[in-house]
């Protein structure tokens, strides 16, 4: 019954767009969510409501598998070849409007109003794209545990403190129930390390580029810098983590076995943890070492490519797409953060009452976008390095000035990224 | 007649031509043509992404590599001149004193320490880099070279040995063998990550059945000492067969005549191996010795996927540091000039080993 519909859909689709062709424009877009069917759907729906809609315009889909987009974007923009309307993750969307692909949007700024900070790509005084969704960190507890260990449990309001943070990790470890206290997910390499562990550094004052001067030497590896890097170092040598040698099972199954007493982890894996403690569960903001507490911001989101001849559909398109019913459709299908207040209530997880209801108000409260610089996309990958190094016992000082040097070396070499 | 006998041979020099020429095309669109790119683009400042003109910048991307500097340091002294000791330790002034923004030692300026040396009590010798990560990659690799050339070749030929023999189902073995590989190097490293697994691997499980628990679980790529050697395991692993069927082809191709004189001679099994298959095999050495060179040169995937370097810069390699500043830090320049050394590297090696293994009469 179902396929039935679902060909007489198609069928009835490919009539409107045979019908209408002659007098409507084309707009190719790119997406890097192949494979994921639901992801697919959602975003299928909304350009078919779009092409139904209206009759200026027709969006056409190429999804891509998000491992190759990037590669796939780069090649399409050396051969200027680029679609009308791609996504861009948002810590590389700076690089991509300095390198120019990306045309700002001409989008009401009255429209952007309520958006969660991590979904508007803001770079150089203008928005060039924006998300339908976010992403959140929160450190994953058990109440039970937190009790049974006399350690406070901290709030919105009143975070833990840098000191009491370490502290309840000294205390759990030393409870000798778990196999390290805490798990900060050394087995996920990439961008995780980026997004999860520089707002610790910015946290402390620090940052991995800091914008304003448009170096890292000096914020990086300045007094803040070193603080976080002793301070993280010191996470390893006292045996409270898991180092960069964690086994990837582990991360996943780890909390839930009980391995580990508390986890770093984001509201895309807050389902099992949920589900397998109920009410005992907590997902806890992150600490606040004197800087404010602060987690990642900032997830894919949508823009229009600089070659487009088409900008206005390409933005028409956009502004159809951030409806609240779209944003809280994408929450509810595949578990993101609706990222208006509005559609946070629509959705089913995150509106009051919901079970992930926590993560939209951290998201609000913490979330720090990743130094937004077309130098970010190196610096990300320099921190990371330097933070496994740091990790397995390389010296602090002389890894974080290896870190800014090479990070500088790189702002220099591309003329200061102006 | 003699002009007839050169058309022909015209003719048949034109029809040789056309039948290479599409093999000499694809060679040189397909290995000449980057080559000379990669050394074009290792002079420039050429970047990934960047709206900025590609510029001329000479051999300073080789000098970064490359650079290397000294420095003597004297122990930090106190305020009586006598020499500190912290911890019954003799202290020294930290190198980044030196390094950054020192204007007493402006051509050591953002290099780093590779390695020091005690000369004496109270003095150190300090041999800095300018690029540390790229002098440990190529010394990973050369490791790496070193250990893996004559061990897969020496496995490689005594498996050849064994199967070379007409017993029922030694078909099974040599697939056995044969089998990792024409399994994908990203899939074989993927599997022996769960093998060497810190906690629950096969490894140390097993390990720690046959001592009957007295060997602790080792966290095999996860310390600098076990990591590389982890990866030389296996990696000599996986391509051990594909040599095993070159030195089988080689072994195939003595004739067996030779075996039944030195039977009817009265050879024993290690002068037949070294008098007759031995040099039956020579050509066959040099070309597993050249493969396997080159091969292990190239060392890429098994670092991708199982450490990405780490842990503290103890499996870098040159392949993946090319990738790495080529692709992730977008600087096609610096690994176009890493790829141009490697190039000349293997060229080198290779030059050398033609020249060991040469006819001499």
């Amino acid at each position: 019954m179902k396929k039935i519909g679902t060909i007489a859909a198609a069928v009835a689709a490919v009539g409107v767009m045979a019908g209408g062709a002659s007098a409507q424009t084309k707009l190719s877009m790119w997406y890097h969510g192949a494979g994921n069917e639901v992801e697919s759907n959602l975003v299928n729906q909304i350009i078919d409501d779009f092409n139904a809609s209206q009759s200026d315009w027709v969006v056409e889909l190429e999804s891509f598998p998000q491992a190759s987009y990037n590669d796939s974007v780069n090649a399409a923009a050396l051969a200027e070849n680029l679609p009308d309307i791609l996504d861009v993750d948002g810590p590389i969307l700076p690089n991509w409007a300095w390198a120019g692909y990306l045309a700002p949007l001409t989008i009401d700024e009255a429209k952007l109003e309520g958006f969660l900070p991590g979904a508007v790509g803001r770079w150089n005084g203008e928005v060039y794209a924006i998300g339908l969704w976010d992403a959140a960190c929160a450190i994953y507890a058990r109440r039970s545990v937190l009790e049974a260990n006399d350690i406070r449990v901290p709030s919105l309001d009143s975070p833990w403190t840098g000191e009491e943070f370490d502290s309840a990790l000294e205390k759990l470890a030393s409870s000798g129930e778990f196999e390290y206290a805490l798990d900060l997910g050394m087995a996920w390499t990439g961008e995780w390390y980026p997004y999860a562990f520089g707002p610790f550094l910015q946290s402390h004052g620090g940052d991995i580029i800091d914008v304003s001067a448009n170096m890292a030497n000096g914020s990086l590896n300045g007094d803040a810098g070193l603080a976080f890097g002793e301070w993280w170092q010191s996470l390893f040598e006292r045996n409270l983590v898991p180092g960069t040698d964690q086994d990837g099972a582990d991360r996943e199954t780890g909390f839930l076995d009980g391995k580990y007493a508390l986890q770093w982890n984001g509201n895309w894996s807050a389902l099992p943890p949920l589900g397998q403690f109920g009410d005992d569960m907590l997902f806890l903001p992150a600490p606040d070492f004197g800087n404010g507490p602060k987690i990642g911001a900032a997830s894919w989101q949508f823009g229009i490519s600089a070659i487009s001849e088409n900008k206005d559909g390409a933005s028409a398109f956009i502004e159809f797409a951030i409806q609240d019913k779209y944003l809280a459709a994408f929450s509810d299908g595949i578990g993101l953060i609706p990222p208006t207040s509005e559609s946070a209530q629509m959705s089913e997880k995150y509106r009051p009452g919901g079970a992930l209801e926590v993560f939209f108000e951290l998201s609000n409260d913490q979330a720090t976008l990743r130094a937004v610089t077309p130098a970010y996309i190196v610096g990300g990958r320099v921190f990371e390095k330097a933070l496994a190094d740091i990790a397995n016992g390389a010296d602090v000082a002389d890894t974080l000035d290896q870190a800014a040097d090479e990070i500088d070396a790189d702002i220099e070499a591309n003329g200061g990224y102006m | 007649m003699r002009t007839e006998r050169r058309a022909a041979r015209r003719r048949q020099n034109r029809t040789g031509w056309a039948m290479a020429l599409p093999a000499c095309l694809l060679v040189f669109l397909f290995l000449i043509t980057p080559f000379v790119m990669a050394f074009g683009l290792s002079l420039t400042n050429q970047r990934l992404i960047s709206p900025n003109p590609t510029e001329f910048v000479g051999l300073r991307n080789y000098q970064r590599l490359l650079g290397i500097g000294f420095l003597t340091i004297d122990p930090i002294t106190n305020d009586d001149g006598t020499i500190r000791v912290t911890d019954g330790e003799t202290e020294y002034p930290r190198v980044r004193n030196f390094t950054r923004g020192n204007p007493d030692y402006p051509h050591l300026d953002r290099m780093r320490e590779w390695f020091r040396l005690g000369i004496s009590d109270d003095r150190q010798f300090v041999v800095l880099a300018r690029d540390v990560v790229f002098i440990k990659a190529v010394r990973n690799t050369v490791l790496f070279v070193v250990v893996v050339a004559p061990v897969q070749s020496g496995i490689a030929l005594i498996l050849a040995l064994l199967i070379n023999q007409k017993l029922r189902g030694i078909n099974v073995f040599r697939t056995i063998y044969f089998a990792p590989v024409v399994i994908s190097m990203v899939v074989v490293s993927m599997l022996w990550r769960f093998i060497y697994d810190g906690e629950n691997g096969i490894l140390n499980t097993l390990l720690g059945v046959f001592s009957f628990g007295a060997i602790e679980p080792v966290s095999w790529l996860g310390n600098t000492s076990t990591a590389l050697p982890a990866i030389m395991a296996m990696s000599v692993w996986q391509g051990v067969g594909f040599h095993m069927v070159i030195w089988l082809s080689g072994l195939q191709t003595i004739p067996q005549p030779l075996y039944e004189v030195a039977r009817i001679e009265g050879a024993t099994q290690w002068q037949k191996f070294r008098y007759v298959t031995w040099p039956g095999l020579r050509n066959t050495a040099i070309l597993v010795m050249v493969i396997i060179t080159m091969q292990a040169f190239t060392l890429y995937p098994q670092i991708e996927v199982m450490t990405r370097g780490g842990p503290l810069d103890s499996t870098q390699s040159l392949v993946f540091q090319a990738v790495v500043r080529g692709y992730e830090k977008q600087d096609i320049a610096g690994g176009s000039a890493i790829s141009v050394l490697l190039f000349l590297f293997v060229l080198s090696i290779s030059l050398f080993q033609r020249y060991l293994t040469r006819e001499r009469d």
